[in-house]
């Protein structure tokens, strides 16, 4: 073969193979979105089970249980809630009535297993995607949570 | 007094930072001595007033001032006095100053230790750390200023977050930005080489050691990160790609190719426009990080600012630094003369693909990291993405990566034999094989990936000694040969093997960590035993104790083997008081062979506590390789021709522009 045929044909083998490296990359990328839903979106449109989710809201007053190392509580943002079941130990800001992330799918029974927890870093942080989710049943996030004074 | 000293030192910084990025540039174009002249006294003029501005800074905590507003906001009378120094830098405010003296500390290391760069290419590169320093100071005097007061002053502060109160993170961000702005430099002389119009491998010379001094830097803030995430968040794991540990994996990763690129520019005077690319890639990524973590868009123990001034300030500065400096790459870079030609299988070839590789990495790990913020943006869709994703991409680039760095070094320029270094690298594909098999064998049903993970770390290591093998003739020469051989390679090719020898640790490290961890979840009743990983854990209990700033929790596990007493172990569960916060205190016994890590969580009321007790096989490999790989660069930095300011351009005495010492 010619070096110009020679070239040509690395020039393309080497297209193909990054077109296909890019290809592979976005196809585990959408895979691996893992989307934040509220309590509200999860009763009132359904997510499909099996399917991995961040789930934010409050924890629910009076709901936390504990059995040994298994947990139960529910999350609500005061116009729905969704029970949650966690085998472990709890993040050190955990506390009713305060905002969390829980990351997990729904199992049997509509129930919520999450196999990660999220409270916030510090007393005045609360994670924004729940913030906002409060805001669209129209609780102030400041609610319950002492605000960032600035 | 002294604050306001402070503040008025920082508006003399910016102007002399205003001079020393404007005079010296147009005194090179135009050809003003006089101008030209003016880079290193000004570099040392702002050096020395960013310094006075934050030593006051660090007296008004130190001294707790809390008519300070930052020293009100971030620290506390009570506060232990490492914690009231490191709380400088703690905060939105401190962080940019000591960011600041960072920069202007690297420009005046360059006008000290630069005397034998041409006068022009100095001043032009003194001139672009000016400009940087200009967008800085801007951003803190009229944004984030430490400096102002409050009136009447509060009688105490409001104490730090309690998680940066740990000796980990007090000295995380000191050397993460040593990192970050060390790459300064590196894009302070690709900018100046595009003005110049010309690199040649001199150029790569001086280039080389700032950003292996960088990536040191780097390499030791990032570990020191991941360690503490290890040690205080109580989860046992110690990378989570977070948005924030990405916004600092990221110019590392571009550092790391920048530095095997610049090689090929210093050897073969070849790849100059894209080592160019990467400086400016590598200081971009940098200044990514800096508006990622700072500017609030992120939320996280970072995320100090909320002001969204601060953040449009950023991303503007951001834009204008790596849009023009991309510009001009754009309008220069066809301008400089190619350099050598080398065939696809050479050593230039294999670090072509490194660089490939990096680069690719770079971006998904960009995608991962923006494409929520996008996403929450444009579409309104809230959501992350999950460590799978980067775990998939990163293993599958990282093996042809791992695959060709025990290759490449054995290469020669320009045109290399790969069937003579396959064949020299059999003993490294036979260890690495039987590595494989005992995995393989040893694994009862674990993952596949152990396997992939082993048979590389031993390619790794063993080509990267039959490597240095080769090079001192090492039981094929008479054993005075191979000595005078050892004693006689240069510091910078022993720099590589150890450096390469860390990355092989660190795999190790990953690899068997991720795989034979044994973890125990369960409440626990003083008295019993569980045992994980071999060891015998006896719970003796959980009682309140007191610390200076904090009340905590401290569980007591004695730990035996055989009944034989191996040590006590004292996991905390604190509560500190200015501000509330609870944090985890894990408690950790390292050894090389793996680490027993016990948290102790909250009572059940009857007697029994949460605990989590963690059998790490060789985690502590991940830390050790990456300081392996930190002296290798250390190692390399020692090289007599990499020296800072040693190397010099054989042209440049001829053309008089700088005194040769």
């Amino acid at each position: 073969m010619r070096p110009k045929r020679q070239r040509l044909i690395m020039v393309i083998a080497m297209m193909a193979a990054l077109g296909a490296a890019v290809a592979f990359m976005l196809v585990a990328f959408e895979e691996n979105l893992v989307f934040f839903h509220s309590p509200s979106d999860v009763v009132e449109k359904g997510i499909e089970k099996g399917k991995r989710f961040r789930l934010g809201g409050m924890v629910e007053e009076d709901t936390v249980e504990k059995n040994g190392i298994v947990v139960t509580f529910k999350v609500t943002d005061f116009n729905q809630s969704v029970p949650v079941r966690y085998e472990g130990l709890l993040p050190d800001l955990f506390r009713e009535g305060q905002g969390v992330v829980a990351e997990g799918r729904i199992g049997d029974g509509g129930i919520f297993v999450a196999d990660t927890v999220l409270a916030k870093h510090d007393e005045n942080y609360m994670a924004p995607e729940v913030a906002e989710a409060l805001a669209k049943q129209g609780i102030d996030p400041a609610h319950g949570q002492k605000t960032l004074k600035q | 007094m002294i604050a306001e000293s402070g503040h008025f030192a920082l508006i003399l910084a910016l102007l002399v930072a205003l001079v020393q990025g404007t005079l010296p540039l147009i005194g090179a174009w135009r050809g003003y001595d006089m101008w030209v002249a003016l880079a290193r006294p000004a570099a040392t003029a702002q050096f020395l007033l960013i310094a006075f501005a934050f030593a006051s800074l660090t007296y008004a905590f130190v001294a707790s001032d809390f008519s300070v507003a930052n020293v009100f906001a971030n620290s506390h009378s009570a506060k232990p006095m490492l914690y009231k120094v490191t709380g400088v830098w703690g905060n939105h405010e401190g962080s940019l100053l000591l960011w600041i003296l960072i920069l202007a500390a690297f420009g005046f290391m360059v006008s000290a230790f630069g005397g034998n760069l041409p006068a022009r290419l100095r001043a032009r590169v003194l001139s672009v750390q000016g400009l940087i320093g200009v967008g800085f100071l801007l951003f803190i005097l009229f944004t984030s200023n430490p400096f102002e007061r409050l009136d009447p002053a509060p009688l105490d502060g409001r104490g730090l977050n309690p998680l940066l109160q740990d000796p980990g993170l007090a000295f995380h961000p000191p050397f993460l930005y040593l990192g970050y702005v060390g790459l300064s430099i590196a894009f302070s002389f690709a900018v100046a080489a595009l003005i110049e119009g010309r690199v040649d491998p001199a150029w790569a010379r001086w280039v080389r050691p700032w950003t292996l001094l960088a990536w040191c830097f780097l390499t030791v803030g990032i570990a020191i990160g991941s360690w503490w995430a290890y040690y205080e968040l109580g989860w046992g794991g110690w990378w989570f790609w977070d948005p924030v540990e990405n916004a600092s994996f990221m110019p590392w990763l571009a550092a790391t190719a920048l530095l095997h690129s610049a090689v090929v520019v210093e050897k073969r005077d070849a790849l100059k426009s894209w080592t160019i690319l990467l400086a400016i890639l590598a200081f971009s990524l940098s200044l990514l990080g800096t508006f990622l973590v700072r500017s609030g868009v992120l939320n996280s123990v970072h995320a100090f600012a909320t002001d969204p001034t601060r953040g449009v300030f950023i991303l503007a500065f951001l834009v204008l630094v790596v849009g023009g400096s991309l510009t001009l790459f754009a309008v220069r870079a066809p301008a400089l003369a190619p350099g050598g030609f080398f065939r696809p299988i050479s050593r230039e070839g294999s670090l072509v693909l490194n660089n490939a590789l990096l680069v690719v990495i770079t971006g998904a790990v960009l995608l991962g990291t923006l494409y929520p913020l996008f996403a929450d943006a444009l579409l309104n869709r809230k959501l992350t993405v999950g460590a799978p994703f980067f775990n998939l991409i990163f293993t599958l680039l990282m093996t042809p990566l791992l695959i060709a760095m025990a290759a490449g070094p054995l290469m020669a320029w320009k045109r290399g034999d790969l069937t003579g270094v396959l064949n020299r690298l059999k003993i490294a594909l036979v260890a690495a094989l039987v590595l494989g098999a005992l995995t393989w064998m040893w694994l009862a049903d674990g993952p596949m990936l152990a396997v992939l993970g082993m048979v590389l770390g031993g390619w790794l290591l063993v080509g990267t000694l039959q490597e240095w093998a080769g090079r001192v003739k090492l039981f094929r020469a008479p054993i005075g040969e191979t000595l005078r051989r050892a004693g006689n390679l240069p510091r910078a090719a022993y720099g590589m093997t150890i450096a390469h020898i860390g990355v092989a640790l660190v795999i190790f490290g990953i690899t068997a960590s991720e795989t034979w961890t044994e973890e125990r979840l369960m409440v626990m009743k003083p008295g019993q035993v569980v045992t994980v990983g071999g060891y015998d854990m006896e719970f003796l209990g959980a009682e309140p104790i007191q610390g200076p700033n904090y009340s905590s929790l401290q569980g007591r596990f004695r730990v035996t083997v055989a009944g034989e007493h191996i040590t006590t172990m004292f996991p905390e569960s604190r509560v500190y008081q200015n501000p509330p916060m609870e944090t985890t205190e894990a408690a950790i016994r390292p050894t090389a062979a793996s680490d027993l890590y016990a948290v102790v969580g909250e009572s059940d009321g009857e007697g029994g506590y949460g605990v989590r007790l963690y059998h790490k096989p060789l985690i502590s490999w991940i830390w050790i390789g990456s300081l392996v790989m930190v002296l290798g660069g250390f190692v390399s930095l020692s090289d007599r021709r990499l020296r800072v300011g040693i190397p010099s351009r054989s042209k440049a005495a001829a053309s008089g522009a700088a005194a040769q010492a």
